[in-house]
């Protein structure tokens, strides 16, 4: 049954093993025999210590072969891979299995899959693998298998082509008459083209690969009857099959299911997605940013997988997470400092840039409900996700406690991510809804952003759009709100600043953003003084704090935009006692300080509190806020996106610890637990945290306003929560004996240096610390374990041009650096991240300044 | 011990001999000029006579074998002669005299094919691609030795990546008298990151590797040797200049141009017969716009060897050295 053939071969090709190859011949279910290719890790007689625990069952899709598997089939030969045989099945007339001349639809090719698995022998437990339209065969065969059925991994492809949406182009293109055998069988086009989809380029040795056994036209019949048995239509011999195929994925509600998505695809897009998630709401999913239809190639499916069949063997009965520490308090709704003060006629919000416009609490909360039964009204579901691309103010703070109230989940998208980071995030997030002010529309509809379009703000009727006020007077005569969600169901999806890769979304449960509010209260925020709100997280948080909000006017896509004028005129609005700036913010507040008038003065004179986030805050600059807010106590809380805050620490704090290797941001607030897992000689820290203070490592935080879960992003995910209870923050830093935290850099900037492990933080601070360097960046060149460091900074007066350092400020950064520089470069400006001009971006100028010492031009980083 | 040194007239070659010398080695030298050194035996002979060379090998312990040809220019003939022909001898002679020990100066060029290097370790000596006739050469005379190693006939072959220091005519002499004329250009920005060697620390090595050389791991061994402080060119060049007290070079030459001049004018050498060297070569514009540097953990760790000299120390020695206006003599050696 089972032979050896050696006409056309597989032999050799670049990747492959030669010992997977094997030729299967069974009779199908014509009663005719054929012959298939299969790649298979137990080709050979096994002959490893461990008996696999089952099979994964690769099925490509067109116009590739089981080549696609290779990396598949190589993670899997590893030794320390969980013990599972990989068997990877050419289609008749694909690869390297026979032409028959026939034409085969897809129940044909499920029954084929059928015809090779039972020629195999394969009885025990399977999880398939598919790809493209290997996706649908290989769900089909799940179907009929379920009894052996242990989990499905599905890559890139549907089901279903959902209503209203267009074919993919590739497919409608090679579909047009007379072009499809022109395209797909005479000439290797689709071919090409499909090749040509990978991100980055394929190398020639695997377009080789590929190519190899379409090479001419009598190979390539399939290729185009593969294009030609997609059913577009219900009038296809195919439709009724994949209709069985699609209608059928709600009977594998409890097999687990992995979907690996690569969003950078012409051919299945987010529709296709979303269709999936729907059929298989239970599935994990990892989108792979920036990887495309060509997945395998793109992304490390292998190792997903691996990681995935780990959990699948160690964890069978529940996989979801050790949750965070079970909360002391009873949950207190996030909108429930609005609801008490709903009959209160003093003011809430006050928007500077809006003439000064100002809020009360009970219109605020009347909006809040008229919006939230609006929403409702409108077919706003519990659970539906709701964009808000709209500025801080009423608007905004109406429309997020509306659908916190009603349960749908807000998706909150910076636009410091930039428009393509703005674009990647929604794509992410998928929201069924999007609100926002008049351009932001327009970007929306041009940009083809998700989610049914809700205008806000004035000019949004203008353009015929469905509107907060329309839905406010839409849910202006409801006395009944739909019932509040659930305390850990989700509330919002927050964006990361992206200064570390494409921006995560991190989703939140409502008792988490509670918790969040609650840790704000920590920080000393006197409720009954004003909060002037300059930095938009906080912005949210006010209202739900119960202290009265004042909106600077400034640009919020630019913080420093931020006038000492505009920061005064928003406190004296609100009695304000504490303001909350990012860095960025305070440095411009900082400069602007000179024109100040009396008025403004006093105002600022009324501060107590001032809180600064988001990134490091120099000390300095916090001593210079001194001279306009004389009576304030800087603090810069620490935290992140997932976890906000973490510590806290105040001007007199920073100043008592003194200089140390890093940023001191203070102690953990109360309820919040801060380890070290402690960098080997590699780099790598160690799994479980605890160790000695002053011993540098991974930041671990255990708190309950930690994250739920990154959006999405489940390989993420695993690894940021694979110690149960805490977030591993991809920070390092060390505690020293005092208690304190000292942050030293990202775990992705660490350098291994021949002297060993470098962190950036602390060798930048001695640096800057250099009257002529205005900000510096550490950053290493060459492999780890040798890599040698070398200084980027901004000068003190700038420099216009990227060039090497003067001798004399070559040797003033040796000696303040206290570590071996290979070479010092000065730029007019480092790289940083939008949001907070300050995160600055390492891994970008460790690429450049790789290029400039290979010996390249010194062109700006 | 008694340890025969090649090439003694050379910078690296007289500071190993002075090294082996200052911890109480017997030194024998071997070359063709007189060596200027005191208290070593003096053995006059040019590495390709096998009976000059028969006769400096007989007793000695150890071989340190320096002596070659070194010139970006020159016809394959002149390099193969010495560089493969004077190994090939010294070889025979060492191994018939029952020398236990052999320590070949080779060059990270031999395993080098145009292409940056960025902290690697020693690749193997490859003479179908190294750049140039003298990294040809010296990739098959490495090749050479390496198999001649034997359990009782211990090859090593360190590769000192751009030995500099006081007296040094190859890298530092010619920057120099090149500034002074100013006519010393720098290819590119200058900003290809590259390991140097201070001398004495390349000497330390070479002795430290007659020590080690019985030992597992080290025997039948490549080891790149460097300060393991890579700088930029310009930096170098800079810091060169300044030691000498000339003035840093302003001129700049693309990349291309240099590599396409450097052609030329390796072929128009040639055609002309002319013997000083020429102002570029391709090989050196390649050297010069390009990185190398090098992993040196398994060198350090197998050859028990550290540079004591850093390059800061080295560039004030350079210094003093040019103030005192010591002769400075002429020299071959290594790379």
């Amino acid at each position: 049954m089972v032979s050896n053939r050696d006409t056309v071969s597989p032999l050799g090709l670049s990747g492959l093993d030669s010992s997977w190859s094997r030729w299967v011949t069974a009779v199908d279910s014509q009663g005719v025999q054929r012959t298939w290719h299969v790649l298979d890790t137990a080709a050979e007689a096994p002959t490893g210590p461990v008996r696999p625990v089952g099979t994964i069952l690769c099925v490509h899709g067109n116009p590739t072969w089981s080549y696609l598997w290779r990396h598949l089939l190589a993670r899997f030969g590893r030794d320390d891979a969980p013990p599972w045989r990989v068997v990877a099945v050419d289609h008749l007339d694909m690869g390297f299995s026979e032409r028959t001349g026939t034409v085969r639809g897809l129940a044909q090719r499920i029954d084929d899959l059928t015809t090779v698995t039972d020629a195999l022998g394969l009885t025990g437990p399977v999880v398939t693998v598919g790809h493209d339209w290997g996706g649908s065969i290989s769900l089909g065969w799940a179907l009929r298998h379920r009894d052996q059925l242990r989990g499905v991994v599905l890559t890139n492809t549907a089901v279903h082509q959902p209503s209203g949406s267009p074919a993919p182009t590739l497919i409608r293109l090679a579909r047009l008459p007379g072009v499809l055998p022109a395209v797909t069988v005479r000439t290797p086009t689709f071919l090409q083209a499909t090749l040509a989809l990978a991100n980055p380029w394929l190398p020639e040795p695997v377009r080789e690969g590929y190519l190899a056994p379409y090479r001419g036209a009598d190979r390539r019949a399939a290729i185009g009857g593969f294009v030609a048995d997609i059913p577009l239509g219900s009038d296809h011999s195919s439709w009724q099959a994949l209709q069985d195929v699609a209608q059928g994925l709600h009977t594998l509600a409890e097999i687990p299911t992995l979907l690996l998505w690569g969003p950078r695809d012409p051919v299945f897009g987010d529709v296709h997605l979303r269709d999936l998630r729907n059929r298989l709401p239970h599935a994990r999913l990892h989108r792979f940013e920036g990887a495309g239809h060509l997945l395998p190639e793109d992304a490390d499916v292998a190792g997903a997988v691996a990681r995935w069949l780990v959990e699948l063997d160690h964890r069978p009965a529940d996989p979801t997470p050790a949750s965070a520490p079970a909360p002391a308090v009873p949950w207190r709704p996030l909108w429930a400092a609005l609801a008490e003060r709903a009959e209160d006629r003093s003011v809430a919000l006050v928007e500077l840039a809006n003439n000064g416009r100002q809020v009360s609490w009970s219109l605020l909360w009347q909006r809040i409900r008229e919006i939230g039964a609006g929403l409702s009204a409108s077919g706003v579901r519990r659970g539906d996700r709701v964009a808000l691309l709209v500025p801080p103010g009423a608007d905004l703070t109406a429309a997020v406690y509306a659908c916190l109230r009603i349960g749908a989940v807000i998706v909150v998208v910076d636009p410091g991510l930039g428009l393509a980071g703005m674009s990647r995030a929604l794509r992410s997030a998928d929201p069924a809804h999007l609100v926002a002010v008049g351009r932001g529309l327009a970007v929306a509809r041009a940009m083809g952003w998700p989610g049914r379009r809700i205008g806000a703000g004035p000019g949004a009727a203008a353009l015929g759009a469905l509107t907060l006020g329309g839905l406010a007077r839409l849910g202006a005569d409801v006395r009944e709100l739909p019932a509040a969600p659930q305390p850990d169901d989700d509330a919002a999806v927050l964006f990361t600043s992206g200064s570390t890769g494409p921006a995560k979304g991190v989703v939140y449960t409502h008792r988490q953003l509670a918790a969040m509010r609650d840790a704000l209260f920590e920080l000393g925020v006197n409720t009954d003084a004003g909060i002037v709100a300059a930095f938009a997280p906080f912005a949210l948080f006010g209202p739900a704090l119960g202290a009265p909000s004042a909106i600077p006017d400034m640009r919020v896509t630019a913080p420093g935009t931020l006038t000492a004028t505009a920061l005064a005129e928003a406190a004296a609005a609100v009695d304000g006692s504490a303001v909350f700036a990012s860095p960025a913010a305070l440095r411009n507040v900082v400069d602007t300080g000179d024109v100040l008038d009396d008025h403004h003065r006093a105002a600022l004179q009324g501060v107590t509190l001032l809180l600064s986030a988001g990134a490091p805050v120099p000390a300095a600059l916090l001593t210079r806020t001194r001279v306009l807010m004389p009576e304030a106590q800087p603090h810069t809380p620490y935290g992140m996106t997932e976890v906000l805050p973490v510590t806290d620490v105040t001007l007199d704090e920073i100043v008592d610890a003194g200089p140390g290797d890093g940023v001191c941001v203070g102690r953990p607030l109360p309820g919040v637990q801060v380890a070290i897992a402690a960098l080997d000689t590699t780099g790598t820290p160690s799994e479980q945290p605890g160790c000695p203070p002053g011993r540098t490592g991974e930041i671990l935080v255990r708190a309950a306003h930690v994250k739920d879960r990154y959006d999405g992003l489940w390989l993420t995910e695993r690894d940021s929560s694979r110690n149960p209870g805490w977030h591993r923050t991809g920070d390092v830093g060390y505690l020293d004996s005092d208690g304190r935290l000292w942050v030293q850099g990202r775990l992705a900037h660490v350098l291994v240096t021949s002297d060993g492990v470098l962190t950036p933080v602390g060798t930048e601070q001695r640096i800057e610390s250099l009257p002529q360097i205005a900000r510096a960046a550490v950053v290493g060149v060459g492999p780890p374990g040798v890599a040698k460091v070398v200084v980027i900074a901004e000068t003190l007066p700038g420099s216009r041009r990227a060039r090497m350092a003067s001798r004399d400020l070559a040797a003033a950064v040796r000696t303040a650096a206290a570590t071996p520089v290979a070479a010092v470069l000065v730029v007019p400006a480092l790289p940083t991240d939008i949001r907070h001009n300050s995160k600055i971006d390492r891994t970008r100028l460790r690429h450049w300044a790789e290029r400039v010492l290979a010996g390249g031009g010194l062109r700006r980083p | 011990m008694k340890i025969l040194v090649t090439g003694a007239s050379g910078m690296l070659g007289g500071a190993t001999a002075a090294a082996a010398r200052m911890r109480g080695d017997h030194v024998r030298v071997l070359q063709r000029r007189p060596s200027g050194l005191v208290g070593v035996d003096e053995h006059r002979g040019d590495i390709t006579d096998p009976e000059a060379v028969r006769a400096a090998t007989e007793g000695v312990d150890a071989v340190v074998h320096l002596a070659a040809k070194v010139s970006m220019t020159g016809p394959w003939q002149h390099f193969a002669h010495t560089n493969i022909g004077g190994t090939a001898t010294l070889l025979a002679a060492a191994r018939a005299a029952g020398v236990p020990r052999f320590v070949h100066v080779s060059s990270p060029s031999v395993a080098h094919h145009g292409t940056g290097l960025a902290g690697v370790g020693a690749g193997t000596a490859d003479p179908d691609r190294a750049r140039g006739h003298y990294a040809r050469s010296k990739a098959s005379a490495e090749l050479l030795a390496l198999a001649a190693d034997s359990p009782d006939f211990a090859v090593v072959a360190i590769r000192p990546h751009l030995v500099w220091g006081p007296g040094d005519t190859q890298l530092v002499g010619r920057i120099v008298e090149r500034a002074r004329g100013n006519r010393l250009a720098l290819v590119g920005r200058g900003t290809a990151l590259i390991d140097t060697t201070y001398v004495s620390n390349a000497a330390d090595a070479l002795v430290a590797a007659i020590d080690r050389a019985p030992e597992a791991g080290v025997h039948g061994q490549a080891f790149v040797v460097t300060n393991g402080e890579p700088r930029t060119v310009h930096e170098l060049v800079d810091r060169i200049c300044v030691a000498a007290g000339t003035a840093s070079p302003r001129l700049r030459v693309p990349v291309a141009v240099a590599k396409a001049g450097g052609a030329v004018v390796e072929r128009l050498w040639s055609a002309l017969r002319r013997t000083e060297e020429p102002p570029m070569t391709r090989f050196l514009a390649e050297q010069l716009s390009t990185a190398h540097w090098f992993d040196q953990r398994r060198t350090r760790e197998a050859l028990g060897w550290s540079p004591q000299v850093t390059l800061e120390e080295g560039f004030v020695r350079l210094a003093m050295a040019y103030r005192s206006t010591v002769p400075v003599p002429a020299a071959t050696g290594g790379d």
